[in-house]
């Protein structure tokens, strides 16, 4: 499994994120297990996991790009299509489940007219579905572009995405 | 840094605090963050700067005080006076009062059951210790284990103190600790690896990601304590992507860990050697199972492997590998600590020691509470969590997550601990507790941990991959009142096969809310099936409602 010296695959372009995609990988010393963390600083820079990059890393960590496409669909986390500009994650958890989350996903997706993991045509707006967030002691909870809302009612989370369509 | 120093550091961090007459603490987990604590945190800094209190007042960012429902919380200390729902604009009030009476407006009373009722071991020095700060941590008394272990104690000596306390696996299953690291100390390898499992993926459970954003260091020094026991030189703290407070203050963590020599080579001026790394789980459930989680850290999928052999022996990368859970290893220097005797006098006979419990769903005081084994529902859900809201009845209370079951009203008062949950039919989990009132449909409720079983199952072995899906699609026809007794029959005939024939536990536990469910609450299924009626009003059941019309 441990392989030593790695020839590395050329950058795609001169995109500078793409600097820290090979500090990543450089971190981990471009082994085949750095292939997660790899992809999350994929994500994190580029707001996806696109087809180009996936290959990137594939040659550089030296994993056949079956295996990085497996492990890219068989997480959650890793999305491999753009992500609008605004998102709604709206946690599901046990907790938020049983306080009205249901409710408040319906009428969000009444609203924007996509279901979770979709993206709205504009590319506007991204709605998400959570496991759960962690923040029970707030249920209903969901996070609208990353800051955690908690004790949500149906009409704030409507609200709060209307303002987006109308941004 | 060198025993010798330890006590240095801990004197000038407490002189340093000494000089500061007010210690002001704003929570700063996850849970009131989102509830704007860090505005509360700047305000209450700009303010004792404009009224020149910086030399009198000091304003950190503490830990969880557990009633995260009411937050944000915000303690003075040393005068013990605690305040919820604080606002930005309050901070001008609370710096007038604080040599007087405390704000009447804002006081939370520290002296309700919630606080006197609970056992702080893994949770101790509640809120009042600045997670970003290693001197901080020193200060209170941390890495006086690590030192002692390295100093006076032989490794054997150590998985003898664990052995002897009685500790049992926070992660759920309750599998002696000090038998797994004796299992991996005897086991032989060039290389040892000491796993954290942080992948909390239990939904309605909290608790060890509170204990990662508030004690990373004690969550460090117990895995150190761990890898010298075991002989390991290597140690990953798999967390939730989920997460990213916790991830990031376990990262600092590590950083000023290794600067002081508490971690890396020569710790504590001793011959030993030990690195922790970070990695970063990526929303996969399963990989809360111990060899998924091996395989994800290896860079793979997240699919899990038949055991034996156990990672004890054939772990990471084939190496011998200790994995416990986050509650597991805090629990580790309270031990060293005080000795194996004073952790096994607390709890039960079976089950020693406290257990951290995220209290959530229908409930007054939502929030993280820690008590002793033993304790009884009843105690727990209606002393320390103040009851159901809005005078509706309890039903039912959920514990251990999707593998988990639900426990109805006439088993309130058994004592909580791993065995006497096994024998009503559910298990200890993690430590999520979901409280449900008559408004909660249990056929939905198994419906929903069914579906998210299904969901989550890796596809690996086809009864879960197929089991679930089946099991789903059963309890998705009963809620829309169409389902007959023979599939009632063939739900249970499947929950049978899917809890005896999947490869792990994600498979083998995905039945147990459903058999819970039926266990207890029969009726409701009939109810559904028969009359075609949901007397919780929760399952839109359309044939019903055609022919009332």
């Amino acid at each position: 499994m441990r392989s030593t010296a790695v020839k590395m695959v050329k950058i795609p372009s001169e995109d500078k994120r793409w600097r820290l995609v090979n500090a990543a990988m450089r971190r981990h010393g471009n082994k085949p297990d750095a292939l997660i963390e790899t992809l999350h600083t994929v994500q994190e820079a580029f707001g996806c996991l696109d087809d180009l990059s996936l290959r990137y890393v594939a040659a550089n960590l030296q994993v056949p790009l079956s295996c990085v496409y497996g492990v890219a669909t068989f997480y959650n986390f890793f999305t491999l299509k753009p992500q609008g500009e605004h998102n709604c994650v709206v946690c599901l958890g046990t907790a938020c489940y049983i306080k009205g989350a249901p409710q408040i996903l319906e009428s969000i997706q009444n609203r924007v007219h996509i279901k979770p993991g979709e993206t709205t045509p504009d590319k506007k707006i991204s709605l998400l579905i959570a496991r759960c967030l962690g923040t029970c002691g707030l249920a209903p909870a969901a996070v609208f572009d990353g800051e955690v809302v908690g004790k949500l009612t149906a009409d704030a989370a409507t609200d709060k995405v209307e303002g987006w369509m109308k941004s | 840094m060198i025993a010798e120093e330890l006590p240095k550091i801990a004197a000038q961090e407490r002189e340093e605090q000494r000089k500061f007459k007010h210690h002001i603490f704003v929570c700063s987990g996850t849970a009131c963050l989102s509830a704007h604590s860090d505005q509360i945190q700047a305000a209450l800094e700009k303010d004792v700067e404009e009224r020149g209190l910086d030399h009198v007042c000091a304003i950190t960012g503490g830990g969880c005080r557990g009633l995260c429902a009411s937050g944000p919380m915000v303690s003075v200390e040393p005068a013990g006076v605690l305040y919820q729902g604080v606002k930005p604009e309050d901070s001008s009030e609370i710096l007038e009062k604080l040599d007087a009476e405390p704000v009447k407006r804002l006081q939370a009373s520290t002296e309700t059951p919630f606080y006197k009722r609970q056992k702080k071991v893994v949770l101790e020095y509640a809120g009042t210790l600045d997670p970003e700060r290693i001197e901080a941590y020193i200060a209170a008394g941390g890495y006086g284990a690590l030192l002692k272990v390295l100093t006076e104690m032989t490794p054997q000596q150590v998985v003898e103190q664990i052995t002897r306390s009685g500790l049992r696996g926070r992660g759920g299953a309750g599998y002696p600790t000090g038998l797994k690291w004796s299992t991996v100390a005897k086991a032989q390898g060039a290389h040892k690896y000491v796993i954290c499992n942080g992948d909390e993926g239990d939904p309605g459970a909290f608790m060890d990601r509170s204990v990662m954003e508030d004690y990373p260091y004690k969550i460090l020094e117990g895995m150190t304590i761990a890898a010298y026991a075991v002989g390991a030189d290597q140690g990953y703290v798999y967390v939730r992507a989920e997460y990213p407070l916790a991830v990031k203050r376990l990262k600092a963590a590590i950083r000023q860990a290794q600067k002081n020599n508490l971690l890396g080579s020569n710790i504590g001026g001793t011959t030993f050697i030990f690195q922790i790394d970070v990695r970063l789980g990526a929303g996969a459930f399963v990989c809360g199972e111990e060899t998924a989680l091996i395989a994800s850290i290896e860079g793979k999928r997240g699919v899990p492997r038949p055991r034996p052999p156990y990672p004890a022996e054939h772990g990471l990368w084939g190496y011998p590998t200790l994995i416990n859970n986050v509650e597991s290893y805090a629990n580790i220097t309270p031990i060293i600590r005080n000795g194996a005797d004073w952790y096994s006098a607390i709890g039960t006979e079976k089950s020693k020691g406290t257990k951290v419990f995220s209290l959530t769903g229908s409930i007054q005081n939502t929030g993280l509470i820690e008590v002793p084994m033993g304790m009884s529902l009843r105690e727990i859900i209606f002393d320390i969590g103040g009851g159901i809201p809005n005078g509706k009845r309890f039903k039912a209370v959920q514990t251990g997550g999707p593998s988990g079951g639900c426990i109805p009203e006439q088993y309130l008062d058994i004592a909580v601990d791993y065995d006497s949950l096994l024998h009503l039919g559910t298990y200890m989990g993690s430590g999520g507790m979901i409280v449900m009132d008559e408004t909660s449909c249990m056929v939905d409720v198994a419906r929903y941990f069914m579906e998210f079983c299904m969901s989550e199952s890796c596809g690996k072995c086809v009864p879960c991959r197929v089991g679930t899906a089946q099991m789903y699609d059963l309890l998705n026809k009963i809620t829309q009142g169409e389902a007959t007794l023979d599939d009632l029959a063939m739900l249970e005939e499947l929950a049978d096969m899917v809890k005896h024939t999947s490869l792990c536990g994600l498979g083998q536990g995905a039945p147990t809310p459903v058999q819970s469910t039926l266990r207890y609450f029969r009726d409701e299924y009939l109810s559904h099936i028969v009359d075609k009626v949901c007397s919780a009003g929760v399952c839109k059941i359309h044939q019903y409602a055609e022919v009332v019309r």
